[in-house]
């Protein structure tokens, strides 16, 4: 049976028709075409597919798309304004802190959330809050490193 | 597979026992959907129990704690003061997953998934915690040790559910303390774990208390003996040595790739021994 699901995507009101049994994350890719937001094991160990729902970090292949009707969405694709990238984004770049990219959205918003209710995490705190974002590529230094470099230009510390 | 989200509990037993076993609850999913994708289950259905208001708040007053079964590991910590009076319960429901995980996984989940190491059982169990459970026949109330038979087997009826849990107002002098051993620093599956709850009265004897053991059984056991061994002595030296002999006494484990039944075994003794201390202390002896 397809249900109707209204909700609000990114800062958009959006509707759409899913599949019931369909996860947030498929219905994300495969039906909004909302492709950002990434696949790496579809059973919550790698935090490729994390995404805020209603303010909470979650891994949106573990939410049906059914329960997000009335609720808000923030994805990877939300994060720059106006074509200008987020602190985050930024220092990802400059810092290497991805090769193939597949943990990349996930790492964004994850670490986004963090420096959301704390601006000056240490890396502890950072390694701890991430530790369910999985990177077969980078080997994390570099992720930790530019997130704490992005956590001190969002508190204006850097130039 | 189908989805209903239900708002009362009339709702969701109604719902649950006409389908007869053909629809699970659905609190977080962190189970329920890993288990799907992993082709381990295929429920025709799900009846969503968050937006049940009895499941999803947590209520303060004269007699305690109600903790509704799909309160996230997040919300609990949120909580003004149940971290303050139940740190190991709180403690043990936030070492589940990651932050994402805990963004949805539920006590009731954890505890109605059934696995031998489900992390907040032991804590549950030491806290003395109640479970309301609602069914086809009304309500009935358990201790949270009765509920789980064997591994993925609960003792709940078709169509009955968790509705929350209660845990009394702790009195002062009172700790409770939750530690599993894991070979990683995060993410990963108990390889033991150990609850404790105790009291003390103002000269430090222990006047009352309760350990739970996590993944060295087909189920999360209550340590029956702990009682005798700390009641009326000091939570300290040898005490703690007979504690912690009792609890490897009592630990039936089996090996796998996470560690063999004889270290789980000694293992035990050495977690259920720390989280004493650790109880203890909070209870300021
Ligand atoms: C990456 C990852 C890491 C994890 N790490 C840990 C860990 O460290 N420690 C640990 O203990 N667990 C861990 N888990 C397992 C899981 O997250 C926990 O067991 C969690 O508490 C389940 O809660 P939930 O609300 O998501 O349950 P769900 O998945 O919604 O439900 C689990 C089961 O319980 C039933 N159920 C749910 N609520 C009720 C209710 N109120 N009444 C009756 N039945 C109900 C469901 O039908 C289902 O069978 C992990 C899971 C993942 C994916
Ligand atoms: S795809 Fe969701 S956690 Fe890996
Ligand atoms: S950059 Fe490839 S998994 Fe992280």
């Amino acid at each position: 049976m397809k249900r109707h699901i209204s909700t609000t995507i990114d800062g958009e009101a959006l509707e759409f028709l899913s599949e019931d049994g369909q996860t947030l994350l498929d219905a994300l890719r495969d039906v909004l075409l909302k492709t950002g937001t990434k696949e790496g094991c579809g059973t919550g160990d790698c935090g490729a597919c994390s995404v805020m729902l209603d303010g909470r970090l979650v891994c949106s292949c573990l939410v049906l798309a059914a329960e997000v009707e009335g609720a808000s969405v923030e994805t990877v694709e939300g994060l720059a304004e106006a074509g200008e990238l987020h602190p985050l984004q930024k220092r990802f770049l400059e810092g290497a802190a991805l090769q193939c990219g597949v943990c990349t959205p996930g790492f964004l918003v994850a670490a986004k959330a963090l420096l959301e209710i704390n601006p000056d995490p240490s890396e502890k705190e950072v390694r701890y809050w991430l530790a369910g974002n999985l990177c077969r590529c980078t080997g994390y230094d570099k992720i930790i490193r530019s997130v704490l470099d992005a956590a001190a230009d969002m508190r204006g510390e850097t130039e | 597979m189908q989805y209903q989200a239900v708002k009362t509990l009339e709702e969701a037993v109604e719902r649950l026992s006409r389908a007869e076993g053909e629809h699970m609850p659905l609190a977080g999913g962190t189970d329920l959907l890993a288990q799907r994708r992993a082709g381990r289950i295929d429920p025709k259905g799900v009846v969503d129990l968050k937006r049940v208001p009895e499941l999803a708040e947590i209520v303060l007053d004269d007699h305690g704690y109600r903790v509704g079964a799909a309160v996230s590991g997040a919300e609990l910590g949120e909580h003004p003061t149940l971290g303050q009076d139940w740190p190991g319960v709180v403690e043990a429901a936030q070492l589940i997953g990651s932050t994402q995980i805990q963004g949805r996984a539920s006590m009731g989940g954890n505890l109605c998934n059934a696995s031998p190491a489900a992390d907040s059982v032991p804590a549950l169990i030491a806290a003395g915690a109640l479970c309301s459970l609602v069914g086809p026949s009304g309500r009935r109330e358990l201790p949270v040790e009765e509920i789980i038979l064997s591994p993925g087997q609960t003792c709940l009826a078709p169509g009955e559910l968790v509705a929350h849990f209660r845990l009394p107002r702790p009195g002062p002098r009172t700790g409770d303390a939750y530690l599993r051993l894991i070979p990683r620093t995060e993410m990963d599956i108990a390889v033991v774990g150990a609850g404790v709850a105790l009291e003390l009265d103002a000269d430090g004897l222990c006047t009352a208390c309760r350990v739970g053991l996590g993944a060295v059984a087909p189920t999360p056991l209550r340590l029956d003996e702990a009682e005798a061994i700390l009641v009326g002595r000091r939570v300290e030296g040898p005490v703690l040595d007979e504690l912690a002999a009792a609890a490897s006494a009592a630990a039936r484990p089996i090996d796998d790739m996470r560690a063999t039944a004889e270290y789980r075994v000694r293992v035990v003794g050495v977690m259920a021994k720390r989280a004493a201390q650790i109880a203890a202390t909070r209870a300021g002896g």
